[in-house]
């Protein structure tokens, strides 16, 4: 395409999606899209460690917990605006991620998969049996019904929907600008080949720690979002190893180490789950998760590139 | 805490530790012939547990008697998933390989939970029970029988790895695949081979352990994550480092549990996982 053509069809998908929630006003459509944008950025996010840089983290349900307990429990203690939490969540994330990394980032392949599914377990025992954390039982995020935009609560999922939006165009924007930078070469030289990329004179830890750093920080304020939005968390929703799971599958899916895959695979996944969930979950027989397992095989083995592949290679046909 | 406590500890953590070894021996075994892993592996384990209830609650089969039948079932079901699935992304990137078999959990779990419900089930009054004395230390005959079983099956496998032909063939294959093929060994048949043993050592535990622990359709993912933690302690692809590494894990499990805290049992596992492999990224007894 040209780039004319390209700018304007951009243009246009962000109106579309700017008047979504003014002609959807019903909350299952707006939260329907805000699952999309939330799970399209913590994809992405992940996609820059896993996709860019090929180390493949099944652990990034730490830093999603690690934003949501550190804003909501700054709102509970100090009575702080969830947005400084956020920040600050973010910050420790990236804190979080350099201590995790220093270890785990000597191993590589399955030893580095399994490693983080290990440090993920350890984080989300380690919260399960902190009482003053709120252990198993959770945290309430107090309800706030001024309608400050401080509090970060609001009855309308309007607001939520242009947030999560902003969140997701801000992963995108940074996930473009590293693609096009020195960085994003040195990721890509780091997941070709580790070794080729060190005798190259690539930096391959520092390297490896940066990547994971912008991953863990983008992260970490998706989890404060999810906070503010559900207003309760606890370590089996914000941690749980199936969730560091469901990130990378909304990637792969839609197409590793690609700008858009991981907003595809949000927007085929999300609403793929919402249907098999409503037409077929309410059995108590699990007969979604099956289809869903079902086609995760039938992907991986027909289409292991995801949607993105797919895509460029029709491109490449036609010419 | 008493010294006997302390034995007692160690004692339970030995023998359970035999059975996460066998466990994560068939995992080991796979990833060692083809470099996957095989991430349904706890849902192979609770599919050999629940053949086990069901020969029980159906025919009445004890156990210990249905273990051939269940080892049989699982290295059909091993062989089954090489040919529907795992032949087709031997060449795939490791995430598509990873999502295959993830995918194949969610199947098997979902497919566990539609057909024979989420309820707890229990083998009840199995032939081994009770439990024996021995100078004050208390030894239950389930979990003693179920670590000899894991041993004995150990020493088979090791056996068939290393002393027979078909073992050399599986062993050769994995050192190279194409200088085997060209010494006219069938690799195809060797990876379809490699999954039915890997997974008939998952049946063989899976009946050990329904002898005492309840069965439902997820019992199988803790299991599997001290199986990961076990073959990468051990070192992926080798077996016998795998029987260390699962003793390994038993104890840090049991004496974790005694000493620090019973819920935070796993997090002492993990972490000597880690501290480890920043000592040695390769486990143990690996190779890169």
């Amino acid at each position: 395409m040209p780039r004319g053509t390209k700018l304007a069809a951009g243009l246009v998908a962000l109106v579309l999606l700017l008047a979504f929630p003014v002609i959807f006003t019903l909350p299952y459509p707006r939260d329907v899209m805000i699952r999309i944008f939330l799970y399209a950025m913590l994809a992405t996010a992940w996609n820059v460690l896993a996709g860019y840089c090929g180390q493949i983290s099944l652990g990034h349900a730490v830093f999603f917990g690690t934003g949501a307990y550190t804003s909501t429990i700054l709102v509970k203690t100090l009575g702080l605006t969830p947005w400084a939490g956020m920040l600050a969540g973010a910050v420790l994330a990236v804190g979080l991620s350099q201590v995790i990394g220093y270890p785990v980032f000597r191993l590589r392949g399955h030893y580095f998969a399994i490693a983080t599914i290990a440090v993920g377990e350890i984080v989300q025992t380690l919260m399960i049996n902190w009482d003053w954390a709120g252990g198993a039982r959770g945290l309430f995020i107090p309800i706030d019904r001024t309608g400050s935009l401080l509090a970060f609560q609001f009855r309308d999922k309007q607001i939520y929907y242009y947030i999560a939006l902003a969140l997701l165009l801000l992963a995108l924007w940074i996930t473009r600008r590293i693609e096009r930078s020195r960085t994003g070469y040195y990721f890509r030289a780091i997941r070709e080949d580790q070794d080729a990329a060190a005798s190259l004179g690539i930096p391959v830890a520092r390297y490896k720690q940066r990547a994971m750093a912008l991953s863990a920080g983008l992260t970490a304020l998706g989890g404060t979002f999810y906070a503010q939005y559900i207003l309760f968390i606890d370590p089996e929703s914000v941690m749980p190893l199936s969730l560091s799971i469901l990130i990378c599958l909304v990637a792969v899916l839609g197409g590793v180490g690609t700008l858009w895959g991981p907003l595809v695979g949000a927007a085929i996944l999300v609403p793929l789950g919402e249907a098999t969930r409503i037409y077929l979950g309410g059995t108590g027989k699990a007969i979604d998760l099956l289809i869903y397992g079902f086609l995760i095989m039938v992907i991986s083995v027909i289409q292991p590139g995801g949607i993105m592949a797919l895509a460029q290679r029709g491109r490449r046909r036609t010419g | 805490m008493t010294a006997e406590v302390l034995l007692q500890g160690i004692v339970s953590g030995l023998l359970m530790g035999l059975v996460y070894a066998l466990i994560a021996a068939g995992l080991s075994l796979i990833f060692g012939l083809m470099e996957i892993v095989n991430f349904a592996h706890g849902e192979f384990l609770m599919l050999a547990m629940f053949s086990t209830y069901w020969a029980w609650a159906l025919w009445r089969l004890d156990p210990i008697v249905s273990l051939p039948l269940t080892a049989a079932a699982l290295f059909l079901l091993g062989v089954a998933t090489y040919l529907g699935l795992i032949r087709w992304i031997i060449g795939a990137p490791m995430l598509a390989q990873i999502f295959a078999t993830f995918g194949l959990a969610i199947f098997l779990r979902s497919a566990a939970q539609a057909l024979w419900g989420v309820d707890f089930q229990l083998v009840k009054d199995p032939l081994i029970q009770g439990r024996i004395s021995l100078g004050g230390l208390f030894i239950g005959m389930p979990q003693l029988a179920a670590s000899v079983g894991a041993l004995l099956a150990f020493v088979f496998l090791n056996w068939f790895i290393s002393r027979t032909e078909t073992g050399l063939a599986l062993q050769a294959t994995a050192q190279d695949r194409q200088a085997a093929s060209l010494m006219g060994i069938n690799t195809q048949r060797m990876f379809a081979l490699g999954w039915g043993i890997g997974s008939a050592c998952v049946g063989v535990a899976g009946a050990l352990l329904t002898i005492f622990f309840y069965v439902f359709p997820d019992v199988g993912s803790s299991f599997a994550l001290l199986a990961y933690v076990t073959v990468a302690l051990g070192g992926f692809g080798n077996v016998p480092g795998t029987l260390v590494a699962g003793v390994v894990v038993g104890l840090i499990e049991a004496l974790g549990g005694l000493l620090i805290a019973p819920a935070l049992k796993y997090v002492a596992v993990f972490l000597v996982y880690l501290l480890v492999v920043l000592w040695r990224p390769q486990g143990l007894f690996g190779r890169f």
